[in-house]
């Protein structure tokens, strides 16, 4: 599937791969994960609020419209943080868990 | 007495020149910044590894754009830089931070806020389809990742970032379908008088017009926006405006950038008890300064478009004189004449601003007449109608009440987004003046954090 952003210069930079939803994803050193992920899809999450797929709006740092998950559960800013190779992504928050209150 | 402790939050034009007048003046300066590079948003560094030049990246503003990046880094021995670093709360005077090594809290004597701004955004039923961007957020792909935020590009709104991200993805080789402004041609004329204290400026803005139109994008005034028309799954597909003659036409196209100038971030300054007035013009509340920069609490001092959104150049000027101001109040010595200099350069930029602001008004009619299925607050998909029912049906006529009542601007990017155009909505809907609605009250953090994390060390 065709991606949302388009690169229109800077292509010459080193290569790298990570995972998001368990697909490996292409990406450049130097991307952020929105780029990267936006660059070979149309869609970061869906809005909890049942109104569809989101992209992100304001790319700096101030909507959190494009919160995406770790492996390990943690919330990361798309559009702040880089891209690594390795990663592994999830579009869908964890499910919530609830620490036993002592 | 020992060096006094001063804070600078932010480290684009503002922060930068009132880090380094600080820093001039022989004391060592703390600057805090959410960004891992200094510059701001408008002077913005791409990523190390990427090689387009000061000039592809900041055309007319090359050269200022290369002073603020190499002065900064030339202030780096001289100053205590805390990059990555995001100042959430301010409170018995302390600047309780997370950064790279977790929360912290600072103790400050003065403090300089810098806070810069984001696009002031008046919705359109459709907006949170996928593919809608601020116009500051298609600035940043092309400038920071050089890529276009789609393959078919509409630019919607007004101000002076419109013209700029256009002619800067005409440029760079996007597809550019059109330029939609909102304001009439006809409030440039009036705004002459002021826009030419700056004729260098206003003919920069004149000669982005001329390239975009160059280019083959059509531009249109007095346009009114009817509906980004699109699908929940695949996103934005097409925008419907009426022209100014009053036909109504639709635009393919994948991705709109959006905005009507920029907002104050103002949230720090909020939390610091600065005063804050209504300003008619902008139709905005903004926090209250003298003429050097200085807020109504003492020991806080305000510079840039965090302040009032005067531009990056007025940002230069204002952060100098801010620093100024905090030596001065010190005890330091300061030149009288630098103060006079700053201070009637500061008044130009002002008067510009002005009339930036009456030739690219904020189109507040277009909220009162927002479809009720509107989703104003994308946060939490809140609608027109259902914010307009709290002020109808609970009596809500004032923001803060409006806001606990339908979520509108309790969501996570807390009113950035829709605070202004909520609060039009309600004084619409309510028949009272938009003063007196008020505004939205900023609680810590500023931003969302981990609860988790928030054990807090001091220094």
């Amino acid at each position: 599937m065709s991606g949302r952003f388009v690169r229109l210069a800077e292509m010459d930079r080193k290569p790298l791969t990570f995972l998001v939803d368990g697909a490996p994803v292409d990406a450049l050193e130097g991307d952020t994960l929105m780029v990267a992920i936006l660059t070979s899809s149309r869609r970061l999450r869906d809005s909890e609020f049942g109104d569809g797929a989101r992209s992100g709006f304001c790319l700096m740092a101030a909507c959190q419209d494009c919160w995406v998950w770790t492996s390990d559960g943690d919330k990361l800013r798309a559009c702040s943080t880089f891209a690594r190779a390795g990663l592994e992504i999830s579009r869908r928050a964890p499910e919530a868990t609830w620490p036993n209150l002592p | 007495m020992a060096e006094p402790s001063i804070i600078v939050v932010g480290a684009g034009p503002a922060g930068f020149r009132a880090a380094q007048t600080l820093a001039d003046a022989g004391l060592r300066p703390i600057v805090m910044d959410e960004a891992r590079r200094a510059g701001g948003q408008i002077y913005r560094r791409q990523p190390e590894g990427f090689t387009r030049s000061h000039q592809d990246l900041y055309g007319t503003e090359a050269n200022r754009a290369r002073s603020v990046h190499d002065g900064f880094d030339a202030l780096l021995p001289h100053i205590d830089y805390r990059s990555d670093t995001l100042v959430w709360h301010l409170s018995d005077g302390q600047a309780w931070t997370l950064g790279p090594d977790g929360h912290r809290s600072t103790p400050y004597d003065a403090l300089l806020l810098c806070t810069g701004a984001t696009d002031r955004v008046m919705p359109v039923k459709g907006w949170h389809h996928a593919g809608t961007y601020s116009l500051g957020a298609a600035q940043i792909a092309l400038k920071a990742q050089a890529c276009a935020i789609g393959s078919r590009v509409v630019f919607l709104g007004s101000g002076p970032l419109l013209y700029l991200v256009a002619a800067q993805y005409a440029k760079a080789g996007a597809n550019v379908a059109a330029v939609l402004d909102t304001s009439p041609f006809s409030a440039r004329i009036a705004a002459l008088p002021n826009l030419l204290c700056q004729p260098a400026v206003l003919w920069n803005g004149i000669a982005l017009t001329r390239d975009i139109k160059k280019a083959g994008i059509p531009v249109l005034y007095g346009v009114t926006p009817v509906e980004v028309v699109g699908n929940p799954e695949t996103g934005v597909g097409s925008l419907r405006f009426r022209a100014s003659d009053g036909t109504e036409q639709d635009i393919d196209c994948d991705a709109i950038g959006m905005g009507h100038h920029l907002r104050p971030e103002a949230q720090l300054a909020d939390l610091a008890r600065c005063d804050f007035a209504f300003e008619a013009l902008t139709r905005q509340w903004l926090p209250v300064q003298d003429s050097d920069g200085r807020s109504s609490v003492d020991g806080v001092y305000l510079a840039g478009d965090g302040a009032r959104i005067s531009g990056a150049r007025s940002a230069e000027v204002s952060g100098r004189l801010a620093a100024l101001a905090v030596l001065k109040d010190l005890g330091f010595p300061v030149d009288s004449a630098d103060l006079t200099h700053l201070r009637s350069a500061k008044a130009r930029y002002g008067r510009f601003a002005r009339g930036l602001a009456q030739a690219f008004p904020w189109p507040s009619e277009q909220a009162k007449a927002l479809p009720d299925e509107t989703i104003v607050c994308r946060c939490e998909a809140v609608t027109a109608g259902t914010l307009r029912e709290t002020v109808r049906e609970a009596g809500a006529r004032e923001a803060n009440r409006a806001k606990a009542l339908s979520r509108v601007g309790m969501g996570r990017c807390q009113g950035r987004y829709c605070g202004l155009a909520a609060a039009e909505i309600i004084a619409a809907e309510a028949g009272v003046p938009l003063e007196s609605v008020g505004r939205l009250r900023n609680a810590a953090p500023v931003k969302p954090i981990a609860i988790g994390t928030a054990r807090t060390s001091g220094e």
